[in-house]
């Protein structure tokens, strides 16, 4: 078997794979009716779900622009910031929230299918708040553990809780409870090592006031937990795993009595722990303003279902239309250029689920517009072809000859493009990268499609036989 | 041998077809500039009409769920509320969008609760833009649009340095800028236009298209140009017309073939792929329609003007 067929098998199960990966239904419907009929047990074939933008999936997406006059190191002072809210916006339960530090001082918070945002706006735009708790006696935890006890009873037989008296108290925390150390206390938080084991420790430093409360507080907390928490929440995932609620919290024991507002965290934790903690504990106390957004977009989850319908359905008439159009003109080269398409289009979507690529309205309009700039190059290659039969060359030269000499100009031109997607990159907007991403992506795969897969399909349906069919061409 | 093949080539499947393009080059630029002058008049009369993305604002589409009130008891229910000028447009049988100046979310949702009192209605999208990101868009946008003026003209300029004579290769480049400034003038007149009349706004995913539009009118010109390079270097220094005039001859069916399957998927966007992408293929198709006239009527003549212009200097 000759070099070509093996190329071209290649090229088939490559393209069976992408297509089967872009669009697995058929394939598991198969495997599905293949299993009942002689009890087999084949797996799916692999199941991932495109990654949708907010424009085609609803959600919300805010630009907040962040105060930075008052801090000396505005770009940890933006990563505390990201960490802040990003520990905010887990808390809204929405799949796969984005939050991204947009240049300097800019933050970008993605929030897909968010029921109320209002709600989340204001979550987000409150200042960070630190908060040192001690552990509550006894005495004190009893009450609030009857009245939360007393509160779930109620809930259970579906009695009306407001009508409980002192219910509110069933919110607090039964164990431990603020005092009046806050973040505003604190001066700063740093990473240290320990000059003897080399393990990571964190310094805080307090301001005069801080610490003058910070020396009561541990006075009568000695050998006792100080918890440390931001916006009501531990201030890193105790439990390790990997959200922080109600179950985690991080409480140091107070040593002995500290004056003079220093005071060192020690433990075992990574230097990774450590820099979070840190970061935190700045977050707190330098708390850095975003205030409301200077942009929102919210897409409700109607319009964004209804664009992504219309746009695919636009994708495939003009698909089918390039489809006929190159049968038409082109006809056998036309008709193997069509399949190179459907393998292009098979490639592209397997991409985007790969990568991930987030697709959006534009990026489909760009992956729409690359499908019919995808058989330019093809359409280069074969008038080149037909020039060089009427010079009399024989099929296989011509076909050779019509690849090397389209190349330049194919070349040139998706470089010039390609140079154009580049440049729209420098736009920070969501809408224009989607579309830039998806087009040189497009731009990069046609011209494996439409130059390598073409000219396999070529040299293995058109040989010499071909010669008595020049019609065909 | 080179010759028969030559005759071959003549006779072979109606291959005689030669039209002289540069013949007629005073009436292209006749033409073009009739047309550039329309859209350059229309942009100083008309102005620009910029979508909120760049000015700053609110934008709000709904769907009244049972009538759609008039646009009067709309903007008369939202008084209350200091919105400046508010517009209303209605969208299919009972959508509105409704522009107004910025709002902050609570304003926002008081907004929606009184349209809601006024008929029942469904927030289909917000927006809010505020001032700085649009000034700031609009400085990227004229930026971005310049470094790819530039950075394709250079390109050209580049690709075609083997070519010196009779035309230096940076002519190449030049021919193509004005190109370049043809067929992105053209749909912007017509934005103009369709922004007085229809009040279509330019918006992220025209400035999309009109970029894309640079990109991709230049490919026609590469082909052209990259066809008489080859030309002179095959077939040695004629006159200088005529081999202009044979490649385009030899190039223009392909020249539309490229062009038409472009078009063909963004007319299907057009009249299938809904509002936002609507007139993101309509800036596309009128661009790069222009692009493909502008190839082979305006860039390919002018080398031929320039070559003519430098030797009667000389």
């Amino acid at each position: 078997m000759s070099q070509k067929y093996i190329i071209f098998i290649g090229v088939l199960i490559l393209a069976l794979l992408a297509g089967n990966f872009a669009y697995p239904d058929y394939l598991n419907k198969g495997i599905d009716a293949l299993n009942g009929k002689f009890h087999w047990t084949l797996p799916h074939f692999w199941q991932k779900p495109y990654s949708l933008g907010l424009d085609l999936q609803g959600g919300v997406n805010l630009i907040y622009q962040a105060d930075l006059s008052t801090v000396q190191d505005k770009s940890t002072s933006m990563a505390g910031l990201r960490d802040v809210i990003e520990r905010r916006v887990n808390l809204f339960g929405v799949s796969e929230p984005v939050v991204q530090i947009q240049g300097q001082d800019r933050l970008v918070v993605q929030l897909p299918g968010v029921k109320d945002v209002k709600q989340a706006i204001d979550t987000i735009g409150q200042t960070p708040y630190l908060e040192f708790d001690e552990v509550r006696t006894e005495a004190e935890s009893k009450p609030i553990l009857d009245k939360i006890k007393e509160v779930q009873e109620a809930q259970q037989k579906n009695q009306d809780i407001s009508k409980i008296k002192d219910w509110q108290l069933a919110l607090q925390n039964p164990y431990i409870k603020p005092t009046e150390l806050t973040g505003k206390y604190l001066s700063k938080a740093t990473v240290n090592f320990d000059q003897t084991t080399f393990k990571p420790q964190i310094d805080l430093q307090f301001n005069s006031e801080g610490a003058k409360l910070f020396e009561n507080i541990t006075a009568r907390n000695i050998k006792k937990p100080l918890a440390i928490l931001l916006d009501g929440a531990s201030i890193i995932d105790t439990t390790g795993d990997g959200v922080i609620d109600g179950s985690d919290l991080y409480a140091p024991i107070v040593q002995d009595k500290i004056t003079g507002g220093k005071a060192v965290l020690t433990g075992d934790m990574s230097t990774k722990t450590a820099n979070d903690i840190a970061r935190r504990l700045n977050s707190g106390a330098l708390p850095v303003k975003i205030g409301s957004p200077i942009s929102q977009e919210t897409v409700g989850p109607t319009l964004g279902a209804v664009s992504l319908q219309k746009s695919l359905w636009a994708g495939i008439y003009g698909l089918l239309a390039v489809v006929i159009f190159m049968i038409v003109f082109y006809r056998l080269p036309g008709f193997l250029a069509s399949l190179a398409l459907i393998v292009y289009v098979a490639l592209n979507l397997a991409l985007f689920k790969l990568v991930p690529v987030t697709l959006t309205l534009a990026g489909i309009g760009g992956f729409i517009l690359s499908i019919g700039m995808a058989v330019d190059a093809n359409i280069l290659i074969f008038a080149r072809m037909k020039e060089e039969i009427r010079q009399g060359k024989n099929l296989s030269l011509a076909i050779s000859e019509g690849f090397k000499r389209a190349w330049p100009s194919i070349r040139d031109s998706n470089i010039n493009s390609l140079i154009v997607c580049a440049i729209l990159f420098i736009f920070t907007t969501s809408f224009i990268k989607g579309f830039a991403l998806t087009l040189s992506l497009g731009i990069i795969v046609s011209l494996f499609s439409a130059i390598f897969i073409t000219r396999i399909l070529l040299l293995v349906f058109i040989g010499q036989r071909m010669e008595k069919f020049k019609w065909l061409l | 041998m080179c010759e028969r093949h030559y005759n071959n080539y003549n006779n072979y499947n109606n291959y005689n077809m030669h039209f002289s393009f540069t013949k007629y080059s005073k009436l292209y630029y006749a033409f073009s500039g009739i047309l550039i002058a329309g859209a350059i008049v229309s942009l100083v009369v008309f102005g620009l009409k910029f979508g909120i993305e760049f000015t700053g604002g609110s934008n709000m589409e709904v769907d009244f769920t049972q009538n759609r009130p008039a646009n009067e008891d709309i903007s008369k229910a939202l008084t209350s509320f200091d919105l400046g000028e508010i517009i209303i447009q209605p969208t299919s049988e009972k959508g509105a969008v409704l522009k107004f100046k910025g709002v902050d979310e609570a304003t926002h949702q008081q907004i929606l609760s009184k349209l809601n009192e006024l008929s029942p209605v469904q927030e289909k999208a917000f927006q809010y833009i505020g001032p700085s990101i649009g000034q700031e868009l609009k400085n990227k946008t004229e930026i971005a649009i310049g470094l790819a003026l530039i950075s394709i003209t250079l390109y050209i300029a580049f690709a075609f340095r083997k070519v010196s004579r009779p035309v230096a290769s940076w002519k190449y480049g030049l021919a193509s800028l004005v190109a370049l400034f043809h067929d992105i003038l053209i749909p912007l007149g017509v934005f103009s236009i369709l922004g007085k009349f229809y009040s279509v706004e330019i918006t992220i995913p025209i400035v999309a298209a009109l970029l894309t539009i640079l990109g991709f009118s230049i490919h026609d010109t590469i082909v052209i140009f990259d066809r008489i390079r080859e030309n002179i270097l095959r077939k040695g220094m004629g006159e200088f017309s005529q081999t202009v005039d044979l490649s385009l001859n030899q190039t223009i069916g392909r020249s539309i073939s490229t062009v038409a399957t472009v078009l063909l998927v963004m007319f299907s966007l057009f009249m299938f792929g809904g509002e936002t992408l609507k007139y993101f293929s309509l800036a596309l198709i009128v661009g790069i329609t222009c692009g493909a006239y502008s190839s082979i009527f305006i860039a390919s003549p002018l080398l031929v003007s320039w070559s003519r212009w430098g030797k009667s200097k000389s």
